[in-house]
């Protein structure tokens, strides 16, 4: 039950965007964020969309798998999209009683629903075409330079990957506890919500006792297999900037530097 | 001993605990775990350690690898002392461990990346990794498997992972803490080929277990008891045929033993050293 939630999913495929380089792909998308934010005509969020159209056909991930991950948004579309529809002033289009919509407050409400669905797909892309464990050697990649500063690089990006591994493990040992406590006559279900959240207490406390455990046994495995930090490790896929790669980064920043020229000419 | 890898001299580990009492001192508690083991461990040798719960079978294990260090006694592997700081990830990456628990001791979410785990943090080159990574993978009989995440694995398909990421560290000894004690009958006799093929490829295998079918595998057995050290040692033979003494350990001899027992009770010749249920069955077949 519990662990069919995915998180963070990987769509396996083999594509040109699957086997970029995680480090362009990462640069990419935060850039392709800022961008969304550039933009401030339905010309742009257009071309915006052409781009990421172009992208993920190029992926091979189908849009249903793309769509699914959005409907738990769902609810957040929805709520930004009508906060802005009723809450901005300006010349007004329609009345009903208390509503009222304006030309300023369709535009804006447009513009702000459009501008998080991009938002979505296009990180949400990178996540589905990258392995969880390149992601995490591409940012410990990317953070390199802060280690210069005594920013623990290594230790964040071994965090990421341990995270993502146990995440299953947890939720699993999460479902096992709950089972067991019910078998003990626990309710969960019913009561209001201060009774329901007492209720939780014999779910967290064995659940940190489970965490502590794990971490434990982890440690320990980890250091049986001579794991001392991140210097001097060497990787089973090193990473290296192919022709592929180079070609990427100069499509990226074209296209950063189109998304500024549309933004002031027009 | 002369082609012994493994050398234990009089070890003794005690467990320091600090304890705050109600007026806010500290006392240092000590709890002793082993006391006074010494052992000769051959090369190429396949040891089964068995003993109650608490009689030390995971602090023992512990010590060879030096997660924990000695506090009296010495313990030598391939003729380096484990005191020895700078050598300790050399000891590592010779005494690999695979643990009891399948799930809390893979680190990928990826099952070659965590096969890879070992000889990235040895700094082996990349090809070198890649090649490891594959020929484990196959030995264990995981290879197709190699892309897939762990948590959807089986348990004892998680384990025969455990068992390729200790393998891919090149080690010369395996030491296996209870390696089935949470699998099921398929796994478990899944996990026990793989530690059978291993030893006949020539590494020397310790398997720590709960399972007497197990340590009847073994060419050497060696029973701890608690607070006392080693109570027996020698062939699964020579150990399992002493059921009076195993039984005051709390332990249950072989099936075969215990039926061997049993009808010598009601007056049948049954030679003592039949330990494998399959030597009973042949014997008793002949007899007719
Ligand atoms: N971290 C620890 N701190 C204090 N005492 C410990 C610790 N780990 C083990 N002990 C104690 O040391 C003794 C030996 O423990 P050990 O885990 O080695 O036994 P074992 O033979 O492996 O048992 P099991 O069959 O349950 O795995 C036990 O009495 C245990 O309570
Ligand atoms: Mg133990």
């Amino acid at each position: 039950m519990i662990r069919d939630i995915t998180l963070g999913q990987y769509y396996n495929a083999d594509s040109v965007i699957h086997r970029l380089d995680p480090r362009i792909k990462i640069i990419a998308s935060l850039l392709y964020i800022v961008e969304l934010f550039v933009v401030d005509s339905f010309i742009g969020f257009f071309y915006a969309t052409a781009a990421l159209g172009l992208v993920i056909a190029l992926s091979k991930v189908p849009l249903s798998f793309i769509f699914r991950g959005m409907k738990a948004l769902l609810i957040i579309l929805i709520f930004t999209f009508v906060i802005n529809l009723f809450m901005i002033d300006g010349t007004i289009i329609f009345k009903l009683w208390i509503f009222t919509i304006s030309k300023e407050g369709l535009y804006a409400a447009l513009f702000m629903t459009f501008r998080l669905v991009l938002l979505i797909t296009g990180t949400s892309l990178l996540t589905l075409t990258t392995k969880p464990i390149s992601l995490t050697d591409g940012l410990e990649r990317l953070l390199y330079p802060l280690s210069k500063l005594k920013v623990p690089t290594h230790e964040i990006a071994m965090m990421m990957t341990i995270a993502l591994r146990f995440i299953p493990t947890l939720l699993e040992e999460t479902d096992k506890i709950i089972k067991a406590q019910q078998a003990r006559g626990a309710d969960f279900e019913s009561g209001n919500l201060i009774n329901r959240a007492k209720n939780l207490i014999p779910i967290i406390v064995p659940l940190f006792v489970s965490a502590f455990r794990i971490a434990h046994d982890l440690a320990m495995a980890m250091e049986a297999r001579c794991y001392k930090g991140g210097e001097g490790r060497t990787r089973l896929h090193p990473m290296k900037y192919g022709k592929r790669d180079l070609v990427a980064y100069v499509l990226v920043f074209a296209f950063l530097a189109s998304i500024i020229l549309l933004r002031i000419f027009i | 001993m002369e082609n012994s890898i493994i050398k234990i001299e009089n070890l003794i580990y005690e467990y320091v605990k600090q304890e705050v009492l109600d007026d806010g001192s500290t006392v240092e508690k000590v709890k002793r775990a082993l006391n006074g083991i010494s052992l000769d461990i051959e090369k190429g040798s396949f040891l089964a350690v068995v003993g109650q719960n608490g009689s030390g079978k995971s602090t023992l294990a512990k010590n060879i690898n030096g997660l924990l260090l000695p506090t009296r006694g010495k313990i030598t592997v391939k003729g380096v002392e484990l005191a020895d700081d700078e050598r300790i990830w050399d000891i590592r990456q010779n005494v690999a461990m695979v643990f009891q628990n399948p799930d809390n001791q893979l680190v990928a979410s990826i099952v070659e990346d965590d096969v890879a785990f070992g000889p990235e943090n040895l700094g082996v080159p990349s090809e070198v990794i890649r090649q490891r990574v594959d020929d484990a993978l196959k030995l264990v009989g995981m290879y197709e498997m190699r892309n897939k995440a762990p948590h959807l694995l089986s348990g004892g398909q998680k384990q025969r992972i455990a068992i390729a990421g200790a393998l891919a560290m090149d080690p010369d000894i395996i030491v296996f803490d209870e390696p089935t004690a949470m699998l099921d009958p398929k796994g478990r006799k899944e996990v026990m080929a793989i530690i059978n093929k291993l030893h006949e490829e020539g590494k020397t295998i310790i398997l720590i277990t709960h399972f007497m079918e197990e340590a009847v595998q073994a060419d050497r057995v060696v029973i701890l008891k608690k607070g006392s050290g080693i109570l027996l040692d020698g062939s699964p033979k020579e150990v399992f045929c002493q059921s009076e003494t195993l039984r005051d350990v709390d332990l249950t001899p072989p099936l075969a033993v215990e039926l061997g027992d049993r009808l010598r009770a009601r007056g049948m010749d049954i030679p003592q050293d039949i330990t494998r249920i399959e030597e009973l069955v042949e014997y008793l077949c002949q007899l007719k």
